[in-house]
């Protein structure tokens, strides 16, 4: 993005002081974003609250865990689907960070003929709205006329989730030493020996983060999966969707007060997984 | 630099990633051109004929108004979702603690995106949260209607897209020297006068880039207005889902993707021209700035900064 987004930020001693100084009395900068966080964070609040109501209806009666006791022991559909988004979310994934990984190696160390192309196709999918990609893989789909099922909702997940790992595999190539890449060459290493020792691991950090932000887009996405799916292969996001539509039962609640707390701990770890390999 | 007597092995590498995208992006997306301007099939699908009339139909009255409506939308919804990111972004920015304020932003964020949505839908429904709460307190006897309508539709945009916009305008606003606001103090311009005449134009890149992120995917929302939306609220991307599965005209479908995508291109195009333009005039103007600070401070070199505004939007490497 540009420099002005991600550029260093200013360091001096007086603008140091000017931020310290526009940082002291009440502001309405800071009541506007008391309220922001409030607003962020009351459906979340929300949910969890009717999580533990023991009614099925909205008005609160009695603490109960019954709808958690619902969620783990009473809904195998919801689970079948659960495993349907993990298989998708993992296979896509493992797809997109190898091919992205490799596409981003190319396109940041050698110079060819349809680099061009492959910067713009890398980069389209992330800001064309998903409902284009989706209506379009269906009417690919159609046309050639595959079977809609998880192997086309996994075709369609690669492909949004490409783009989110090559620009953070990029990224990392971006901050890369060249100079190291010729050492190992001037030392004797090959092609592979340098990809396979060098810029693989130097890469590392870059990988993993993109390949889990390609499984979290995964398990998340909701409008692209929805045209490419077919009769039984309902994903997470998918089945949600149908208690919405049809007929909400409250183990919806549990269920996303489940899925926050697991987004939470994944990420807490993955955070903290990161640190220690850069600290590696 | 990078070839030298090395073999050339960039196809080897980003091939797989080009027939990846070709096959399952480019392809897809030419078939949808290509059917925008066919016939319509009787039962589904199309008959390879040229014809306009995906494109006719679309200045019909019912699509015209959906079309307007869509962009009404989007336009209130994005300016909300602005005006409310750029002091939150602000104030994120001269806080001591951006990692925790960061993380308060961005945790409602991890949440499942039907989730989200269903939480409004259990807070604005007839029996739900907001109700049950006016009725506790005696404002009103049954229910009042929140869901369904237009103004639910934008409230629930904003809520989804609001870290879109507040992220990029933190990053930016973080990076702007505020010692320039307080010259502009000194200098005698208030305190809304020094932010709207010394900040805003130093952040244009933040807040462009913020329009177009939350812009662009409101534009194409789908779920949202289908799921809190009334029929009298349909967005263009519900229109494209019933043309598809419902009434089969995949030719029209296809003619309001195309437009979709038409303002999608024109939005980045914009931005990037805007960008460039912003680029030069800025650098000119901090030039002239910096000079006349240097000269009153007596050689201070902080001010003025180096943080150029970027005229660069493509997200690719631009070094080669």
């Amino acid at each position: 993005m540009s420099n002005a987004i991600w550029g260093p930020k200013p360091t001096s001693a007086a603008a140091r002081h000017a931020r310290q100084a526009y940082r002291r009395k009440f502001s309405f900068s800071q009541t506007v974003f008391i309220a922001t966080i409030a607003f962020l964070f009351l459906p979340l609040f929300v949910l969890i609250v009717y999580s533990f109501n023991e009614s099925k209806a909205t008005e609160w009666t009695r603490f109960s865990l019954v709808w958690y006791e619902k969620l783990f022991f009473g809904s195998k559909d919801l689970w079948r689907a659960f495993t349907n988004s993990a298989i998708v979310a993992f296979a896509s994934a493992a797809t997109a960070t190898v091919i992205g990984t490799l596409g981003a190696i190319g396109v940041n160390w050698y110079k060819f003929k349809f680099k061009p192309y492959v910067q713009a196709v890398t980069f389209l999918p992330m800001i064309l709205p998903e409902i284009i990609i989706g209506v379009s893989l269906l009417i690919f789909f159609a046309g050639i006329k595959m079977r809609l099922g998880l192997v086309t909702i996994y075709i369609a997940h690669t492909t949004f989730n490409l783009p989110f790992v090559y620009l953070m595999v990029m990224a990392r190539l971006d901050e890369f030493d060249y100079s190291i890449i010729e050492a190992a060459r001037d030392l004797g290493a090959n092609e592979i020996q340098t990809l396979t020792r060098i810029i693989l691991p130097a890469c590392m950090p870059g990988i993993i983060s993109g390949f889990l932000t390609a499984v979290t887009l995964s398990l998340e996405d909701f409008v692209i999966t929805f045209f490419v799916s077919g009769p039984g292969s309902t994903t997470l996001p998918l089945y949600v969707y149908s208690m919405i539509r049809f007929g909400v039962s409250p183990v919806i609640n549990s269920l996303s007060v489940v899925m926050i707390l697991g987004t939470v701990v994944l990420t807490f770890s993955l955070r903290n997984f990161l640190k220690f390999i850069a600290a590696k | 630099m990078k070839d030298g007597a090395r073999r050339n092995y960039g196809v080897l590498y980003a091939g797989p990633t080009a027939l990846w995208f070709t096959l399952f992006f480019a392809a897809p997306l030419g078939i949808i051109v290509l059917y925008s301007f066919l016939k319509k099939g009787l039962y589904g699908g199309v008959e390879y004929v040229f014809s306009l009339e995906a494109y006719q139909a679309l200045i019909n009255p019912t699509f015209a108004a959906i079309t307007i409506r869509t962009v009404i939308t989007s336009f209130f919804a994005t300016l909300i979702t602005i005006c409310i990111a750029l002091p939150c972004g602000y104030f994120m920015a001269k806080s001591k603690n951006q990692t925790t304020l960061l993380l308060l932003v961005i945790i409602p964020f991890w949440t499942n995106f039907l989730i989200r949505v269903y939480a409004w839908i259990a807070i604005l429904g007839n029996n739900g949260f907001l109700n049950e709460f006016l009725r506790k307190i005696g404002f009103v006897k049954d229910y009042m209607q929140f869901l369904y309508n237009q103004e639910a539709v934008i409230l629930v945009l904003v809520y989804m897209y609001l870290p879109y916009a507040i992220l990029p305008l933190f990053s930016t606003i973080d990076k702007f020297d505020f010692s320039l606001l307080e010259a502009a103090r000194d200098l005698g311009a208030t305190k809304l006068g020094a932010i709207t005449k010394v900040m805003l134009p130093n952040i244009k890149a933040g807040i462009y880039a913020a329009v177009l992120f939350t812009f662009i995917p409101i534009f194409g929302a789908y779920a949202v207005p289908l799921l809190v939306g009334g029929k009298d609220s349909y967005m263009l991307g519900n229109v494209i889902a019933d043309q598809l599965t419902k009434t089969r005209n995949w030719p029209l479908a296809s003619a309001i993707s195309m437009v979709i995508t038409a303002v999608t291109t024109l939005g980045v195009l914009i931005m990037m021209f805007l960008n460039k333009r912003d680029a030069n005039r800025a650098a000119e103007e901090r030039r002239a700035f910096a000079d006349a600070a240097n000269a009153s401070l007596g050689g201070d070199a902080s001010l003025g900064g180096d943080a150029s505004i970027g005229s660069d939007v493509s997200m690719g490497d631009n070094k080669s």
